[in-house]
């Protein structure tokens, strides 16, 4: 029987530079926090990352992790613009496919069905291909409402990512997950649109398989083990995200981490402070002495 | 309490509510201070069968807009990925509030300036502007009605006017809607032949002549425009009493 627990730095170890990397969670909920830090620990570099972005994109931006950015918004929520993402962008530091939300939704889910693309009528006549030129339309083979020809939609490519990293509440050491919080979010998608090998998962807590379900219902177990390929236990390892009911979004760290990108001293000094360090254990005994 | 005491952003709140009119068993999805406390204001009154949103992953029926101190009465669960469905279905109105917007309903609040490669200042990004504006039908808010936002072209073409969703022809204009934008100033619809931006109406104590001066292209006015509709007393006491009684709204558009 696997078991598949691992460390951070083990994840790291299993990801290489220029790899497509799917960041779960949404905004600054959820996120996988513990393993990004342990990237910005890493030698990685010029990776493609794909995430309803949060403080995920900007960290690794500010620690110069990323060439490629697949998003369609970035937002620390209580703080509406992500400072470090901002700067990025208006740097032309990062090279950047730009989507609506529900499109990045079928890209994930076409690279999770194995399909090369899903149509919609979602980007017609916005700027979409204009940020993406390679954007492709598709004419439907079936007869228009009017029963005239069919009609042209997009063609969103599939996303397809040769990692993905997710955070949950709750979950066995094989590989199975429960959420409790009230939003699954993606993170299943960013699961299955992972290759095999690439599939990551995090957990405020490894429990017996047996005690899963116990703090919610079934219907919180969106992750089994068919979708995983190695989990960590991380307590507090959204932070400063929110992982409710665990936790809520540490808003005062939030705020010091947004104020970090007014100058390059300030950005030194966050990093020094709560990125360079040995390990997760050192920056979780650190976040708790504050 | 007697309409001799309404307030600006009073004024504003009917007038979004005024855009639900008519929607029924729709999702009302206003984004932002205002436009919450409008469309709560719609279910209260004369739209009582539209749903709407907690602000995270459920629908509620509560009618206050920012807090629920006795609990939320939830109507269903509806997490990111059922709004999709809910958005894809058409069974929704939403409001966004646009950085830029022009005279066709064309929207920007992704970037401004640069280029797409580097953009001089980098806002929110498309978030799910393209698909709301094609698949349901859309209203704006403008707290700060003024030339820099209502302008001749807009940087970024995030949500689609009236023009793009014309030259696609009935696969995008068929379920393509902008139906008003209302600001601080006034509310304005798109009942023209060529669908562009018209006066509605001006908010009392506003001047046409102050809203085409804030406009950065020339919006079309009739010979008569009408001051937007006033609160009514039962409206009044909702919007103080129950909606918003810290009275949020006043702080976004103060008297």
């Amino acid at each position: 029987m696997a078991d598949k627990r691992m460390s951070e730095d083990d994840v790291v170890a299993r990801l290489r530079s220029g790899m497509t990397v799917g960041i779960g969670g949404w905004g600054s909920r959820r996120k996988p926090m513990s393993l990004v830090r342990a990237i910005v620990r890493s030698d990685l570099r010029d990776l493609t990352v794909v995430s309803y972005g949060g403080p995920d994109v900007g960290l690794l931006c500010a620690s110069g992790k990323v060439r490629k950015l697949v998003f369609a918004f970035v937002s620390l929520d209580s703080i509406p613009l992500e400072p470090h993402f901002r700067k990025a962008r208006q740097s032309g530091q990062v090279t950047t496919e730009e989507y609506d939300e529900g499109q990045f939704l079928l890209g994930l889910q076409a690279a999770a069905w194995r399909v090369p693309f899903l149509p919609t009528r979602v980007g017609l006549g916005s700027d979409v291909f204009r940020l993406d030129p390679s954007l492709r339309t598709v004419t439907s083979p079936y007869p228009g409402p009017d029963g005239g020809p069919g009609e042209e939609l997009v063609a969103m490519p599939a996303l397809e990512l040769d990692a993905a990293l997710v955070h949950y509440n709750r979950a066995d050491e094989r590989g199975n997950a429960a959420y409790l919080g009230p939003d699954p979010y993606f993170d299943d998608l960013m699961l299955e649109a992972a290759a095999t090998g690439g599939r990551f998962l995090s957990a405020e807590r490894i429990v017996p398989t047996a005690e899963l379900a116990a703090d919610g219902c079934r219907h919180s177990l969106k992750v089994s083990r068919l979708m995983v390929d190695g989990v960590v236990e991380a307590p507090n390892g959204a932070h400063p995200t929110s992982c409710v009911p665990d936790y809520e979004r540490d808003e005062a760290f939030q705020k010091e981490y947004a104020g970090s990108a007014k100058s390059d001293e300030a950005w030194a000094e966050f990093s020094a402070a709560w990125l360079e360090l040995p390990d997760e254990a050192t920056y979780q005994q650190k976040v708790a002495a504050r | 309490m007697s309409v001799e005491s309404f307030a600006r952003a009073d004024i504003c709140a009917v007038a979004i509510a005024e855009t639900f009119r008519g929607d029924g068993e729709i999702l009302a999805n206003p984004i932002g201070t205002i436009p919450m406390v409008g469309g709560r204001l719609a279910r209260a009154t004369f739209e009582p069968d539209l749903m709407m949103t907690d602000g995270e992953a459920a629908l509620i029926a509560n009618d206050e807009a920012f807090e629920w101190p006795d609990g939320k009465v939830l109507e269903t669960w509806n997490p990111y990925r059922r709004m999709f469905d809910i958005v894809w279905s058409g069974r929704r109105h939403v409001i966004m509030s646009p950085t830029q917007i022009d005279r066709y309903g064309n929207m920007n609040f992704a970037a401004i300036g640069g280029d797409l490669a580097q953009p001089k200042v980098q806002l929110l990004g498309l978030r799910g502007a393209p698909g709301n504006t094609i698949c349901h039908p859309t209203s704006y808010w403008v707290g700060n009605h003024n030339a820099k936002t209502f302008v001749d072209q807009v940087d970024v073409v995030c949500g689609i006017g009236y023009d793009r969703a014309a030259a696609l022809g009935p696969v995008a204009s068929r379920f393509h809607e902008i139906r008003r934008v209302v600001t601080n100033l006034c509310v304005i619809d798109f009942d023209t032949p060529d669908h562009r931006m018209r006066l509605r109406s001006v908010h009392p104590g506003v001047a046409v002549g102050e809203v085409v001066e804030a406009t950065g292209f020339e919006l079309v006015v009739p010979d008569e425009v009408p001051v937007s509709r006033l609160p009514t007393d039962e409206e009044l006491r909702l919007l103080y009493e129950v909606i918003d009684p810290t009275n949020l709204r006043g702080k976004e558009v103060p008297d």
